[in-house]
């Protein structure tokens, strides 16, 4: 039951990108193409559950024993680049459809405050292995959620005419508010 | 504590390093792949590095003046089999026709299995050739005069208004700078370049620090951009600041030639030091009735007495309308959208202007 609580709450009502706002260079410049916002969601998604299940094992089995926990910080952005590195290697080798469409999204990855940021609340949220990995996943879905419905709403935009001032940005920056909101109404449900 | 912590970040480091570094020769090693070119040449080499530089490697000179970063486009080569889709990169410099034919940057295409594409064939005749620095010296404030003596192979032929690319080494690695040829074609034994200094540039810099006798490698000759003798129209020339170089090279050509043709020439600098060769052209102006020098300054003194301002507002007021003829321009991309604006107005057909920019 637990466990999906944790999903139930990362996608929702502890949603990275709303709740947080964290992440929101990408969310702002990519949600401009709904394809494009859905291939950097799943990027993001993929990520953000090996970053964090990786960091949750280095952390236990390395940093804490070694009392060393004050160098999380450093050691987890070390271990985001070196597997964003690595999963581009990887990719571009076996899956050169899969890396033609997602290869350009990967090195964005790397400098994704989400995708630390995620690495950094499972730390304070002393989560279990288990916890860590569903947490991680539903936080990436739940980004995902965010950048695609933010991508249909920006493509609606185009009828609505909105006061040229607020340029693209400002208006996904007010978008993006009015998405929290809603996001809001689900915080009775369930909350970390 | 801290003893620690710097044990363990630098075996962390170390331990991520080796790891990348395994990983890369594991994972990225594509074994030998097959390079086929026009059908008719092939050649072998491992996989994992751009396609520009396996043919560069091999000897296959592919024009490029970027140096391999995807932003000029010259080194688009047509993939037959073998290259998939192009790549975002590329999507900005290739348009969707050329891209649904097949082209692609070969500076952006990673070869990891056989490929099969065509080059023109005037690729082909592309060579290598050792030089050396003959002369160098300031023809203004920036810009100087680099005169290349070839010693192997010994002649470069080309057509005026070609270029050659100039090979840099520098911190280990390779680049190539492309610079028009100003010289007479005639003379093929030797080669003339003008370079303007650019801040922090590579190839200028380069250039620039050369002493005399130094040697240097270079391949030619490149473009599309020269005189096209199949007509017996006016030539109409246009150069800025030192986009002189090809045009200049064009007349020299055109005096032992094409003498029959009317040519004019335009150039545009911005003060008179800056205006070299001039004396050139105005002696070439009194001694051929059918040469027609128009130099403009933007920027002049007192003692000027001829053109001031842009070159497409002197050529507004001088150039001739309804002539059918030719254009040749080189210079800022500022400088060609003004002047093909003007040209084309006056009645030159768009087809039959040519343009360098740089």
């Amino acid at each position: 039951m637990r466990f999906l609580l944790i999903l139930f709450a990362s996608i929702l009502t502890s949603n990275i990108a709303l709740t947080y706002f964290l992440g929101m260079c990408p969310f702002v410049t990519i949600s401009r193409n709904i394809g494009v916002a859905a291939g950097m969601g799943i990027a993001v998604t993929c990520v953000m559950t090996i970053t964090a299940t990786a960091n949750w094992l280095i952390d236990h089995y390395l940093l804490i024993p070694m009392g060393l926990e004050f160098l999380q910080f450093l050691v987890f952005i070390v271990t985001i680049a070196t597997i964003v590195q690595l999963l581009e290697l990887v990719m571009d080798r076996y899956t050169p459809t899969l890396h033609q469409a997602f290869g350009i999204f990967l090195p964005l990855i790397t400098v994704n405050c989400a995708i630390l940021g995620i690495s950094l609340f499972m730390v304070l949220r002393t989560f279990s292995f288990w916890q860590t990995v569903v947490y991680s996943f539903g936080s990436g879905i739940g980004w995902m959620l965010a950048i695609v419905t933010m991508g249909a709403l920006r493509r609606r935009l185009v009828f609505a005419d909105p006061l040229a001032n607020f340029g693209a940005a400002g208006i996904t920056a007010i978008l993006a508010g009015f998405m929290a909101l809603a996001f809001i109404g689900f915080s009775g449900m369930a909350s970390l | 504590m801290i003893l620690n912590a710097l044990i363990f970040m630098n075996g962390f480091a170390l331990v991520i390093g080796l790891l990348i570094i395994f990983m890369d020769r594991v994972i990225s090693n594509y074994g030998l792949c097959r390079i086929t070119i026009n059908d008719d040449k092939e050649f072998h080499a491992q996989g994992g590095k751009s396609l520009l530089r396996l043919l560069l490697e091999n000897k296959y000179f592919i024009p490029s003046a970027c140096g391999g970063k995807g932003t000029c486009g010259y080194c688009k080569v047509k993939v037959l089999e073998g290259g998939g889709p192009a790549l975002p990169t590329e999507a900005l410099i290739l348009n969707s026709r050329e891209q649904a034919q097949g082209f692609r940057l070969s500076c952006q295409l990673k070869v990891k299995n056989d490929l099969s594409i065509e080059i023109p064939p005037e690729y082909l005749e592309i060579q290598e050739y050792r030089g050396e620095l003959s002369l160098a010296e300031l023809v203004t404030s920036d810009i100087k005069r680099i005169r290349i003596k070839l010693v192997e192979p010994q002649t470069l032929t080309y057509k005026p208004g070609q270029y050659v690319q100039i090979r840099i080494d520098h911190d280990g690695e390779t680049d190539f700078r492309a610079y028009s040829m100003a010289s007479n074609p005639d003379k093929q034994g030797e080669i003339e370049l003008n370079v303007k200094r650019i801040p922090d540039g590579l190839g200028s810099g380069y250039l620039h620090s050369l002493e005399l006798g130094a040697p240097l490698d270079l391949s030619g000759p490149y473009g599309d951009f020269y005189l096209h003798t199949d007509s017996d129209e006016r030539i109409v020339c246009v150069a800025g600041g030192v986009g002189l170089a090809p045009l200049k090279s064009i007349v020299m050509y055109w005096r032992d030639h094409q003498k029959h043709r009317r040519l004019e020439l335009y150039y545009g600098a911005r003060d008179l030091p800056d205006l070299y060769d001039h004396d050139i052209f105005t002696s070439f102006a009194e001694t051929y009735e059918n040469f027609h020098y128009y130099p403009a300054l933007s920027d002049a003194g007192d003692d000027w007495n001829g053109h001031t301002g842009f070159i497409h507002m002197v050529m507004e007021e001088c150039l001739e309308t309804g002539n059918t003829g030719e254009a040749y321009l080189c210079g800022p991309p500022i400088m060609i959208e003004a002047v093909t604006e003007v040209l084309t107005n006056k009645g030159i057909a768009a087809e039959r202007i040519w343009y360098d920019k740089f």
